[in-house]
């Protein structure tokens, strides 16, 4: 099982022939993944060859969604051209798209999360490492070799490197998916999709929910899981010293007066009854406890 | 990007919402003339980009060309909430009959705008929705639709604000979409008392990653106010803000680094600075931040503390190495190299056996470490 990204999935990459495209394609094929085209209009027709591998290219993701069956696209396009690429995405009725691309005008994402909505496309990200299902397959740029073992853990992140982090400490005990929703202001898939999405899920026996400073994504999704989630969570938010009114790095993350802060989210969601770890460490040894104690 | 009150005024004027005629002086002697060409009474308004100015004493009316020289000397160089005054808008004063709140804001949870509008303007708007919430219309916008004339006289309707802000409501929007904007608010708007609608103050905030598409901004977008920390580290292309502790961090990824902050913090001392690498994480890229941070007279230990995801550990220590050679460590710099290559990694700076370097391998154990050495343990 897994959510949103399993071995069926058949996995088109906007942008591919780009250099990140490029290479983070190949990573894709060697954790184990479908690739089974690349889009681009100026290259329809050829092919690239990726290791030991020949993947087509087509014109359009239609194209590619009629050729190959395709149900997931991977967006590397760069930020001036990533609002075009997803709408077409949408348009061509892909079911989930997972745009990497990192500094897409706000603006963008509003618009094309509107038109994706009314099409019935699950957006992930912007800015976001993607999804892994480990053992199964991988639609972006997480590194499958951090955590190569399929198990009962599903994680949720906004952020990278602290995904990175925590599947590197639970690789033993293995993972369902993992998620990284990204860090931006609009985002597509929430905290909330991805509870809910794993509380369904026969293969998901413990949730670990990672999230940081600014907004009320946290806050929501601590009253999500009061009411909907019976699978046991343990949480790690960061930014606790960051200062009111500063943007560390991510768009999203910054405090303004009293909302957001990383205090209020991680009382919400121990009222909520999920563990909170004060390092990721300790959010690993916690998740660990749970899911053996 | 916060903008200036003067550059808010500016972007509502070049989309037709009707404003007073001001003047930005930046020095007392150029208020004279200004405080002339505008009919010789003014209001005098501190530039910061920051709320409660008035209250702090930065806006000020002043009767005559004289007076205002003395206001402006007044306020020039004030310190409001920790921003400098650099300079001051000098405003034609206004007769108010009534004062209006409109904006639109970014809805995160719903991934659209909202459009927020009251009749009660001229306060803090966030209070106004805490105490009356009734009496602040908010009204998601279609992004496909946007604000058009009709879509304008419903929200004013919706606020019990008069049909004549309409126009401004629309006009808002092209502001809000045009100039790629994350937030434009007008508060007031007034309808004066001969019956002219003005925008008497507002509050734009620009969303930096539309940079690429809106050159007119220009080299504008960092504040050449700001800290010397910062601008040496903007300089450098660095994503860093200063603090106020005594570690300074270097890590790889926004999250990572917050993360680091707070276990830091968690080991009784405080972080100097939030310092994200990110990705690559090149020799060149570590030896300017650890020039930047080595340059904080307040830093006592450093923590490079690197998970290494798409980044090789080994390719961190390669740069570490390199940065040592051209940077001369003055302060304990404690590492934590993890994930992939993390053992190469950590050979490649066992080899270099640096006096001033030591390693530990785990997140926690290098915080608790930097943190000690910070506040004079061992």
């Amino acid at each position: 099982m897994a959510i949103f990204l399993s071995k069926e999935s058949k996995v088109l990459v906007q942008g591919m022939t780009g250099a990140e495209g490029m290479k983070h394609t190949r990573r894709m094929l060697a954790a184990g993944t479908q690739i089974v085209g690349g889009v681009n209009p100026r290259k329809a027709g050829r092919t690239v060859d990726l290791d030991d591998r020949t993947v087509p290219v087509f014109g359009s993701v239609r194209d590619g969604m009629d050729a190959t069956g395709a149900d997931v696209s991977v967006v590397f396009v760069p930020p001036p051209f990533a609002r075009a690429a997803v709408v077409e995405a949408a348009d061509a009725g892909i079911g989930l798209a997972v745009v990497i691309t990192e500094g897409i005008p706000v603006h963008d994402a509003v618009a094309f999360h509107a038109h994706a909505r009314a099409r019935g496309t699950r957006i992930l990200g912007p800015n976001c490492p993607g999804v892994i299902s480990p053992g199964q397959s991988n639609a972006g740029i997480i590194p499958a070799d951090i955590a190569t073992k399929p198990g009962r853990i599903g994680l949720v992140s906004k952020s990278g490197t602290l995904t990175y982090q925590l599947m590197h400490e639970l690789r033993e005990t293995g993972f369902s998916t993992a998620v990284g929703i990204g860090g931006d202001p609009v985002i597509g898939t929430t905290h909330i999709d991805c509870l809910t999405a794993f509380e369904n899920d026969p293969d998901t026996e413990l949730i670990v929910l990672i999230g940081e400073i600014g907004g009320d994504a946290e806050e929501r999704a601590a009253a999500h899981i009061a009411r909907h989630i019976t699978k046991p969570v343990v949480g790690y938010i960061a930014g606790f010293t960051a200062p009111e009114g500063k943007t560390m790095g991510h768009a999203g993350a910054i405090v303004s007066g009293s909302s957001g802060t990383a205090a209020a989210k991680k009382e919400a969601l121990e009222a909520a009854g999920v563990a909170v770890g004060a390092t990721p460490t300790e959010t690993a040894r916690l998740a660990e406890a749970r899911l053996h104690g | 990007m916060d903008l200036y009150e003067h550059q808010a005024r500016q972007l509502f004027a070049d989309h037709g919402i009707a404003v007073p005629d001001a003047e930005v002086v930046d020095h007392p002697s150029a208020a004279h003339a200004a405080a002339e060409r505008l009919g010789g009474r003014v209001v005098v308004k501190a530039q910061v980009k920051v709320g409660g100015r008035g209250k702090a004493g930065g806006v000020k009316a002043a009767a005559d060309p004289g007076a205002a020289v003395i206001t402006a000397r007044q306020i020039l160089g004030m310190d409001i909430k920790g921003h400098r005054v650099r300079s001051v808008m000098l405003a034609q004063p206004v007769a108010i009959e009534e004062e209006f709140y409109v904006g639109y804001v970014l809805d995160r949870t719903a991934g659209t705008f909202l459009a927020i509008a009251s009749a009660e303007g001229g306060m803090d708007i966030e209070e106004v929705a805490a105490t009356r919430p009734d009496a602040v219309a908010r009204i998601p916008v279609d992004p496909a639709e946007g604000v058009t004339a009709a879509e304008a006289a419903r929200i004013a309707e919706a606020a019990s604000l008069p049909p004549e802000t309409a126009p401004v409501l629309q006009a808002l929007w092209q502001v809000l979409t045009e100039e790629d904007a994350l937030l434009v608010e007008v508060n007031p708007l007034v309808r004066t008392t001969d019956g002219r609608i003005l925008a008497l103050d507002g509050k734009v905030t620009l969303d930096d990653n539309a940079a690429f598409r809106q050159s007119r901004w220009g080299a504008d977008t960092t504040d050449p106010h700001g800290d010397p920390l910062e601008a040496a580290a903007a300089a450098k292309g660095l994503n860093y803000v200063k603090l106020d502790g005594e570690v300074g961090i270097i890590g790889n990824g926004a999250g990572l680094v917050m993360s680091t902050l707070d276990v830091v913090a968690g080991c009784g001392a405080r972080p100097a600075n939030f310092l994200d690498i990110g990705g690559g994480a090149s020799a060149r890229v570590m030896a300017d931040g650890l020039t930047v941070i080595l340059s904080d007279p307040s830093v006592r230990s450093v923590f490079v503390n690197v998970f290494g995801g798409i980044t090789a550990c080994d390719a961190v220590a390669d740069g570490i190495v390199q940065a040592l050679d051209s940077v001369h460590l003055t302060k304990p710099l404690v590492v934590r190299l993890d994930g992939n290559n993390a053992a190469r990694g950590r050979a490649i700076l066992d080899d270099r056996a640096h006096p001033m370097v030591q390693q530990v391998t785990t997140m926690d154990g290098a915080a608790d470490r930097a943190a000690r050495l910070a506040l004079g343990g061992h």
